[in-house]
């Protein structure tokens, strides 16, 4: 094979690399160069390999066939730590961090050069490097303190502390609050100005145009192309990772919203740390109705579904599902009444372990036709999961697999599948989008106008106010456990909402009025 | 000069052989290292590996004796699989299995002249009923009062030791045991039937396939099944769904330690024919159990083979106590070695290992 490529630049290039597993090939042939001191981002559909592909370049996956070259040389890497020594450092979407330990403690973790703590120097160390590359952190603060963002800051500085010249982000910004992700954008520009280089794969369409320089394109394991950023557009990559247009057409009826489905009178709610989370907050959702809550994450959101499907106790207030209070059920009873579920935090949903088709059961295996009389029905069990594979195109070897072999967006379709397929009265969504590729998305979103349309009401929470608008019916903006405000999200004031994300704009307020009573609510 | 180095490192593919592998390598070791306390001991190694399976399995009455053997441990492996299954660590099957003894003792005292067709079964079920009384104490402790089962259980071995001392050696010593600490035999209807000329009741040893048979189906075809390893991977999971956590902590461990109880029946019930001080009865079956429970790697059908295996290691282990002039507690040592290995191997289903130059 002849080198076309411009060696000199490229600091990696991975070339026909092919990665099985059983039952599946996740690379088949992938291709990609990297340049020195880029932003190149790794564009593909969910399942199109490209955690498997980085996986490889970062030494946890070993390829059957392919090459790897570091800087001009043929390397073999056989673990993160050779990795590391190459310096290419790995962010997963998972953080690996020891939550009642510090930060200076996080980074310096692992490292064999030291016998004793080396807390003063690495401290300095620490704070050098965040000043270096313009980010805010306090050396001393514990993890279990820090938001996802500040948590993700503290594994970029683990691999700096590392040495590490070509950092991989995989779907950074999916756990992020939008501040957070401009933020992160903010300083993979600094990182690479310092000559660093970024791989950064995402879904987010939006971010790659904003800060990569060049884009590969995957699709089925294979890399299909890669261009300078500048020279395309955003329809243009949908349509490449895809294989078809996407037009991002929703099929959204005007449906006659019904009666009240769910009533929220006055609820509180205490968070993990025993401090209040959700405030006095009332809402309703009806029946054909996609009610949004748009907030920046951890703002009570999390407290509030949990509380009203029954996974957290509350200090005070009423929850009324399809006219009965349910204040007191178990979840058990809640899931009967009607409740369907999809958390953010996926895998409190799921059993990593067990196969696709044990899965699939969770919500229904109580009851005819999986569960007949104290038996599972195997063949019922079977002929369930194939029809949600199959309906929902969820990419699978066989329902056999454990699901956490499936690919992020091929486990969170599962996760959808099942909860829909339950048709609940009240459908909770927390994030649905979060992670899916653009195809995927449009699928999704049709999948809840779907649900709308039979009459489900939908609680939909989610950190992406594009989403929220586009979906919504009602409107209600989160902030520190509040309500700040509710409008039809056709009549939505994009400032508005901006300013009651931040807490700026109070309920029963107007802009003008004195802001000196917050802290308390109407 | 740098010297090699070895690292773990963690491994997110794991090929389908690798189970089996990384056990027959943690039992490879565990010879090793058995190999080497026998060398210490002055003992040829060889010579006494070929002596514990020709004391196990290699003679008729051997054999015999290791089935024997096996009865208990099947009864009290295959209850254990369940427990650790839904993640109730359960170690306290030796107590359970005491309690069970107590308990048939005291149906076989209390109603002598009922005919054996009463009996036999009466003595099942309280059998059962005392083991799965022993461990409903740790499941209600964890489940009302978040107090750690592995304490508690364990914790409750030595009261069931001390219940059985204070009985034989008091109110139900026997009238005509020559001061022994011994109850009187029980009647004839008591006894479990054994094949002939050995001790193998096999009454018992049928039940305690078919309980492995039915704890397998159990587990892989029932709704209870499904909630017990939901429970066990995922507890997050399990409230989501709506379980009954303190359902299922509490029928795992009934099950578990009725399943222990019904071992301390069988060895009462169809060796003894009295209640003797707790060593008599069990050389510690219920600890062994856990082994046999690992080291079938929570299959209960499995546990049926491995239960075979480790009878016969004591059994054999027995035989060159004897012959060879090795302190008593070498088949512990044998079996604490064992665990720790098999254990240790699940590591390597996790991580591999990898040399550095
Ligand atoms: N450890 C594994 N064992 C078996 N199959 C795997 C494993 N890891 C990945 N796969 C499979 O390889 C394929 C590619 O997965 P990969 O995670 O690389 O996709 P991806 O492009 O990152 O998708 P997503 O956007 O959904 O995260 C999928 O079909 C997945 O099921
Ligand atoms: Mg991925």
């Amino acid at each position: 094979m002849t080198s076309a490529l411009p060696e000199s630049q490229a600091t990696v290039i991975l070339r026909g690399i092919v990665k099985r597993f059983p039952g599946v090939t996740a690379n088949n042939g992938a291709n990609l160069e990297v340049r020195k001191g880029e932003i190149h981002a790794l564009l593909g559909e969910n399942g199109a390999g490209k955690t498997s592909l980085m996986n490889v370049l970062y030494g946890i996956y070993h390829p059957d066939e392919g090459e790897i070259w570091v800087n001009g040389q043929k390397v073999t890497i056989h673990s993160p730590q050779d990795a590391i020594r190459l310096g290419i450092g790995m962010i997963h979407q998972q953080y690996r961090l020891v939550q009642t330990h510090s930060v200076t403690e996080n980074v310096v973790l692992g490292l064999k050069e030291y016998f004793f703590f080396p807390e003063k120097a690495a401290r300095a160390h620490i704070l050098e490097l965040a000043e270096k590359y313009g980010m805010k952190m306090d050396p001393d603060a514990r993890i279990w303190q820090l938001s996802a963002g500040e948590q993700q800051r503290v594994e970029i500085l683990k691999a700096l502390y590392r040495g590490v010249k070509i950092l991989i982000m995989d779907e950074p910004t999916a756990m992020l609050t939008p501040g957070e992700a401009m933020e992160l954008l903010h300083i993979l520009r600094r990182m690479t100005a310092e000559g660093l280089t970024v791989i950064f794969i995402t879904h987010k369409l939006e971010e790659v145009v904003e800060v990569s320089n060049r884009v590969t394109v995957m699709r089925q394991g294979k890399s299909i192309t890669t261009l300078e950023t500048t020279k395309t557009t955003q329809s243009e990559l949908a349509q490449l990772m895809v294989g078809r247009d996407v037009l991002f057409h929703l099929d959204k009826k005007a449906v006659e919203a019904g009666a009240d489905v769910l009533k929220v009178e006055r609820l509180n709610v205490m968070n993990d740390k025993g401090l209040p989370a959700v405030v006095d907050l009332s809402l309703d959702v009806r029946a054909g109705e996609i009610f949004g809550i748009a907030g920046v994450s951890g703002n009570g959101q999390r407290e509030l579904v949990e509380a009203v499907t029954g996974l957290r106790p509350i200090s005070g207030g009423r929850i009324i599902v399809n006219g009965q209070d349910i204040t007191q059920s178990p979840p058990r009873a809640r899931i009967k009444s009607g409740i369907g579920f999809v958390p953010g935090e996926r895998w409190m949903a799921l059993i990593p372990g067990m196969s696709v088709a044990d899965n699939m059961i969770l919500k229904n295996y109580a009851r005819p036709p999986i569960g007949n009389g104290p038996l599972l029905d195997r063949e019922a069990v079977a002929a369930h999961t194939e029809s949600l594979i199959k309906e929902y195109a969820i990419s699978t070897p066989d329902r056999h697999t454990p699901i956490k072999r499936l690919s992020g967006g091929n486990i969170q379709r599962a996760l959808l599948a099942r909860e829909i397929s339950e048709k609940p009265s009240l459908l909770i969504v927390a994030q649905p989008t979060s992670g899916l590729d653009v195809g995927a998305t449009e699928t999704i979103w049709n999948l809840l106008l779907e649900e709308r349309a039979r009459g489900a009401a939908v609680l939909l929470i989610s950190d992406d106010l594009k989403e929220a608008l586009a979906l919504s019916d009602r409107l209600a903006v989160i902030f520190e456990g509040q309500i700040m405000g509710q409008f039809a999200a056709r009549e939505a004031n994009l400032e508005h909402i901006g300013l009651m994300m931040a807490g700026a704009l109070r309920p029963g307020l107007a802009a003008a009025k004195d802001n000196s009573t917050a802290g308390e609510s109407a | 000069m740098k010297l090699p180095r070895i690292r773990f490192e963690k491994r997110l593919t794991s090929p389908r052989w690798l189970p089996v592998a990384s056990l027959a390598g943690g039992l490879a070791l565990a010879m090793l290292t058995i190999a080497i306390i026998f060398a210490v001991l002055g003992v040829n190694p060889l010579v006494a590996f070929q002596r514990i399976f020709q004391g196990g399995f290699g003679s008729a009455y051997g054999l015999q004796e290791t089935i024997t053997k096996t009865i208990p441990l099947i009864l009290a492996g295959v209850g254990l699989t369940l427990a650790f299954k839904g993640r109730m660590y359960n170690i306290g099957a030796e107590g359970q299995l005491l309690i069970g003894a107590i308990f048939a003792t005291g149906i076989a005292r209390a109603f002598p002249d009922w005919p054996s067709f009463l009996l036999i079964p009466a003595l099942f079920i309280v059998g059962f009923l005392g083991g799965a009384l022993w461990a409903a104490i740790p499941a209600v402790l964890k489940t009302r009062f978040r107090v750690d089962e592995v304490l508690t259980s364990l914790m409750l071995v030595y009261v069931a030791n001390e219940a059985v001392k204070f009985l034989v050696y008091g109110p139900w010593r026997g009238s005509d045991t020559r001061g022994f600490p011994i109850t009187d035999e029980f009647s004839a209807a008591a006894q479990i039937p054994s094949i002939k000329s050995t001790r193998i009741h096999y009454p018992t040893l049928i039940v305690a396939i078919l309980l492995a048979i039915l704890v397998y189906l159990l587990l892989t075809r029932t709704k209870l099944g499904y909630e017990i390893r939901v429970t066990g991977e995922n507890p997050d999971a399990s409230r989501y769904a709506g379980m009954d956590y303190q359902k299922i902590a509490l029928l795992v461990m009934i099950i578990s330690g009725g399943l222990a109880g019904l071992a301390g029946m069988g060895e009462v019930a169809g060796i003894h024919f009295r209640l003797r001080p707790p060593e008599a009865i069990s050389p510690g079956y219920g600890f062994t159990a856990i082994i046999v429970a690992w080291l079938a790697r929570l299959n209960p059908l499995a546990a049926i083979l491995t239960s075979f295996l480790l009878g016969g290691l004591l059994v054999g282990g027995d035989a060159i106590q004897i012959a060879l002039n090795l302190p008593a507690a070498t088949v512990q040592i044998f079996n604490g070695v064992i665990l720790l290995f098999v254990i240790a191997s699940e590591l390597f289903n996790q991580y591999k290992l990898r040399l550095e130059v």
